[in-house]
């Protein structure tokens, strides 16, 4: 499992990281393998204003529908459109071309974790 | 997203086996099963193209002895078992007094008076219980031998091939739904051409202590180990119905269009089983959105019935679902389904979704 240092975690398996002035989002590589392969992605709306926690997109595999919670308030500043089409490409780089919306940060959650603990919690 | 943990479950001989081989496991009716190995859509491919083999110890088998055991069965299911001639296997139900399922099974008749049944994993303890209170005082005699017999389903196209070179019998001119003995790598085991997945192929009866050596065998023949994930992907498209999803306790069986199940004889529940159906299961197309158990079907804004199973088809490459609606509504060919508070469009299919050429 791949778990690079430069991004904030949450226990409900996102990552969080700065890019200039906005953060992206997306789910972990451990989470992406649980799940298996992505088949279908609903994302926010852009312009919505998110709370911490709040169920903000859908990721669904074969098997399963799962809820992606913002790991942050604010607001959705940009979708990663190439999903709808490609959705195996959060199986192929969940942490990098599989991300799946950028946000304009509030406030992060205050439960967020840094990558050993993130590793920790799902040795 | 949440991932579920892990409780207390029941293993099958093959679990040190599912391990080594690279599987999640998950919990499934009370047992810690391989959801997957390497992929749902590889495994599902590589049934639907090559061959496949699935784990199914978890099932439930229960031996049938005894002079009675012929009418035991005529009473306590809706198939004709008088027409089994020993060596044969058929799908069969097991109705309740009410005229829901306790079961959906296969019987497999060993001799004129011996047959095996084989239940849904899930339901054993039911369907024991079930069936211990309808055996007559004498006659028949009923052995649970669940834990003790490892059961193999390998699938596919090439199944057949494949087995061949590690079978003593011609399994060529063994015919669907056969049911023999056989020795294969050298040990002893019983056969049947049936499955769950649409394609042609064999399940493998044996003690559980040669589970192992015959798991071990058939990888190294080059098929593919398959988990429930592309169990459920294949059974789906082949319009297979699942207990607990498309039939249980309270659904009318008839509802599925398996009609041909329930034979003209007296049986259980048998006056309630032949009432029309108010429900009727059809199968629904999407375009893009999956669908999922117990989302709500519309027709014209009104809801209409649920959907009983759903997942995106990898054969296909489209979702697809079955949905118990409303009888009145059944012949509608457009529908919606409501996912998270949205409806997206669905098209009526005929089901299978997908049939073998």
């Amino acid at each position: 499992m791949s778990t690079p240092t430069d991004r904030q975690y949450a226990s409900s398996h996102e990552w969080i990281k700065e890019d200039g002035d906005v953060s992206v989002v997306g789910i972990t590589d451990f989470a992406q393998d649980q799940l298996g392969d992505v088949v279908y992605v609903e994302l926010p709306e852009v312009g919505r204003v998110v709370s911490a926690g709040e169920t903000v997109a859908v990721v669904e595999s074969v098997k399963t529908a799962s809820d992606i919670y913002a790991p942050a308030s604010g607001e959705i500043t940009e979708v990663n459109d190439a999903l709808s089409a490609s959705p195996e490409k959060i199986n192929e780089g969940a942490l990098d071309g599989g991300w799946l919306f950028k946000m304009r940060v509030d406030t992060l959650s205050s439960e967020l974790m840094d990558a050993a603990s993130y590793e920790a919690a799902n040795g | 997203m949440d991932i579920a943990g892990t409780e207390e479950l029941k293993r099958t001989p093959l679990h040190a086996a599912h391990l080594r081989a690279g599987a999640r496991m998950v919990p499934f009716g009370g047992w810690d099963m391989p959801v997957q190995y390497a992929g749902v859509r590889a495994e599902h491919t590589a049934v639907r193209e090559r061959a496949g083999v699935f784990d199914v110890s978890h099932m439930g088998e229960f031996r049938l002895t005894g002079p009675g055991a012929l009418a035991f069965l005529q009473h306590v299911t809706t198939n004709d078992v008088s027409k089994l001639k020993p060596g044969r296997a058929h799908y069969n139900w097991l109705p309740n007094e009410a005229g829901g399922l306790v079961d959906d099974i296969y019987v497999y008749r060993v001799a004129d008076e011996e047959f095996l049944l084989v239940v849904n994993a899930s339901n054993i303890a039911k369907d024991w219980a079930h069936l211990q209170s309808q055996l007559p005082s004498s006659g028949v005699e009923m052995i649970d031998e669940s834990a003790a017999t490892a059961l193999l389903a390998v699938q596919g196209p090439q199944a057949e091939a494949l087995l061949q070179g590690v079978t003593d019998v011609d399994l060529g001119a063994q015919k669907k739904n056969a049911y023999f003995q056989a020795s294969m790598f050298g040990l002893p085991v019983w056969l049947a051409r049936t499955g769950y997945t649409g394609e042609d192929g064999f399940e493998v009866f044996a003690a559980s202590e040669h589970a192992e050596r015959l798991w071990d065998g058939l990888l190294a023949l080059g098929i593919v180990p398959a988990g429930l994930g592309a169990r459920d992907t294949l059974r789906l498209e082949a319009g297979f119905p699942l207990y607990g999803h498309e039939f249980s306790d309270s659904i009318h069986p008839l509802s599925s269009g398996y009609g041909w199940v329930v034979k003209d004889k007296l049986h259980l529940g048998h006056e309630h089983i032949r009432l029309p159906s108010t429900q009727k299961l059809i199968g629904l197309r999407l375009e893009r959105v999956p669908v999922r158990e117990g989302y709500p079907v519309k027709l014209g804004g009104v809801v209409v019935g649920h959907v009983t199973s759903g997942t995106s088809s990898p054969t296909l490459g489209y979702p697809i679902a079955a949905a118990l609606v409303e009888a009145h509504a059944a012949h509608a060919e457009q529908f919606a389904v409501e996912v998270r508070g949205r409806d997206h469009e669905a098209t009526r299919v005929e089901m299978p979704f997908y049939k073998r050429l």
